[in-house]
């Protein structure tokens, strides 16, 4: 049964299309698995059971029809739970939206499910997507398969959580600040975040609506290709989503790299960054040297100002989206004499600590006589970083960083300081910032923890970046790591 | 640098009852993160625009016909209160 449930996505396919294996037996299967390592891992807020055991009948049905299959058929999907899924709560692990049932499928879900993915579940987050180690859900915490006592990484930690621990093949996650790449490089698998605008946001509950942005979550680089296919493209219900033919993904998979030429942005391996990560980007430059690339230092002189510039851009933007929580439409609401007595005790009851502080923040960013000290500011010093990119771009294919300045931290490690918190980010801020596409990859190991390494293409360049993480992919083998979960058969 | 009376005034602004617990965390933590995020400060930025939006489009429109949409009695469903076809508040004024 281990066997199936880390078999790639488009193996399963595969073997679902020549009739090998019945969707039945496929979501069967992980249901089972599911079962055993969630008390352990707790990467599920709702299973969809029935749901996708009458879908994967339907599914058999067609094949047996002889109707032609879509790119993802019969492959058990899971979601995290900030995207609408009809039918079933989207909590975004708030107490505030417990008991919400969108009564819409958000575009991924639609483009999903027409692909013949089969939707298992909804996965675990920090509330509302802010955090960075799934620690600020409001109803538990997700562990890292890797190892019980740490972190999964967050916001995405759910959905990176039961990726690793063979629970789905393919979880989607969104990504504002690093929410895919830092859990995926934290849990050991592969997590990218789309160039902002290539995927549809109609049903991603909001955070930061110009930082947001839909991506996959995966074992291999295969995979990530193939899911970002089925859900990239044009949509009219996001205005900011880019009109446009999508390439084929799968094209740009090759084992070498010649003529690639790779950056090295120095700031990155500098003061914050744990020396063994220093030398898990040394060897994968080593290793990509060897496939042909071209690898040199490179720099982007205003990092250090990407995570003040982040936390004033993204907080601004958070309290006025999260402002439509007034307990007036859906949701929680806290009864009042008045209705604005109401909506303060509403949003008091239904937040948590993280989401407040946010918030907080964002309010008095925004606020008169601070708006130009701050937000302006931080939209300003956003044009500096992104002339920094583009400035590297113009020598570089993409650039190779860390995807997180450390291993996986241990559960409670940085709750009571959240500035230590926000810096676990310091490595994937800036590419929201620029609204660049990025992609980490498992690279090594420190001590039994694995590690990713980041890479950064240019806008709409995603075919680079499964490109080079297609090469590193043969080199490290990561696809067949197995966390050491201990499961009673 | 943030006194109490600025969190209670930021709390009001964002409709946010706080505990007295709260006001005082986030008086301090919030003094703490804007001091760190005062280094912006030091960047000369009198001659940079603002970034607002990464995507270079504008003006996106549709034409003005009626497309498909929720049904009402799907929306006020989930209404915590409602009355006919209203959603239904506490006392405003």
């Amino acid at each position: 049964m281990e066997d199936i449930c880390f078999l790639p996505a488009h193996v399963l396919r595969e073997r679902f299309c020549r009739r090998e294996i019945s969707a039945k037996e496929i979501v069967t299967v992980f249901l089972e698995r599911i079962k055993q390592v969630e008390p352990k891992v707790r990467a599920f807020l709702t299973l969809c059971e029935e749901e996708a055991l009458s879908q994967a009948e339907r599914l058999d049905q067609a094949l047996a029809r002889g109707e032609e299959m879509g790119p993802l058929a019969g492959v058990p999907v899971a979601l995290k739970d900030n995207l609408c899924l009809s039918g079933f709560p989207t909590t975004c692990a708030s107490k505030i939206l417990a008991n919400f049932y969108p009564p819409y499928d958000a575009t991924v879900v639609r483009r999903l499910r027409e692909a013949g993915a089969i939707i298992v579940g909804k996965t675990n987050l920090d509330e509302f997507a802010m955090g960075s180690s799934t620690e600020n859900s409001a109803f538990h915490p997700t562990t890292n398969p890797w190892d019980l006592s740490r972190v999964p990484g967050g916001s995405s930690g759910g959905s990176a959580a039961a990726v690793a621990a063979g629970e789905v093949p393919v979880a989607l996650g969104s990504d504002t600040g690093g929410s895919i790449r830092q859990p995926a490089a934290f849990c050991g698998v592969v997590g990218l975040k789309p160039t902002y605008g290539r995927v549809s946001r109609y049903g991603l509950v909001a955070f930061a609506s110009s930082l947001d942005q839909i991506g996959p979550i995966t074992r291999c680089v295969e995979d990530c290709a193939l899911v970002l296919q089925v859900i990239a493209g044009h949509d009219p219900r996001d205005a900011t989503s880019i009109p446009g033919e999508i390439p084929d993904y799968r094209s740009s998979l090759a084992s070498d790299l010649k003529g690639m030429r790779i950056g090295i942005p120095s700031e990155y391996l500098g003061e914050g960054v744990a020396p063994e990560i220093g030398a898990v980007v040394g060897e994968v430059a080593a290793k990509l040297t060897d496939l042909g690339a071209q690898v040199d230092y490179t720099s982007l002189p205003h990092t250090r100002y990407a995570l003040p510039a982040y936390y004033l851009v993204a907080t601004a933007e958070a309290s006025s989206n999260l402002a439509r929580y007034d307990g007036v439409r859906y949701g929680l609401r806290v009864p009042a004499e008045e209705a604005k007595d109401s909506m303060a005790l509403t949003r008091k009851e239904g937040f948590g600590p993280e989401v407040k502080r946010r918030i907080m923040l964002g309010t008095y960013a925004l606020s008169a006589g601070y708006y130009e000290a701050y937000y302006l500011k931080a939209l300003k010093v956003r044009t500096l970083i992104k002339r920094d990119f583009d400035k590297a771009f113009a020598h570089f294919d993409c650039l190779l960083t860390p995807t997180t300045p450390t291993p996986a931290f241990r559960m409670g490690e940085k709750l009571a300081d959240p500035l230590a918190m926000y810096f676990s980010d310091i490595c994937t801020l800036a590419v929201n910032l620029a609204g660049l596409p990025a992609i980490s990859v498992p690279a090594g190991k420190v001590g039994h923890l694995p590690v990713g390494v980041q890479f950064i293409a240019p806008p709409l360049r995603e075919d680079k970046l499964f490109q080079v993480a297609y090469a590193l992919e043969q080199v490290v083998g990561f696809p067949s790591w197995r966390p050491p979960l201990e499961v009673i058969a | 640098m943030l006194s109490r009376s600025e969190v209670e005034h930021v709390a009001a602004l964002a409709r946010l009852e706080l505990s007295e617990e709260e006001k005082e965390l986030f008086a301090q933590q919030l003094r703490e993160i804007i001091e760190y995020v005062n280094i912006l400060q030091e960047l000369p930025t009198d001659d940079v625009p603002p970034l607002v939006h990464v995507v270079p489009l504008k003006n996106v429109w549709r034409e003005d016909e009626v497309e498909e949409h929720l049904e009402v009695e799907e929306v006020l469903s989930r209404a915590p209160d409602r009355e006919e076809r209203f959603f239904r508040v506490s006392r405003v004024v």
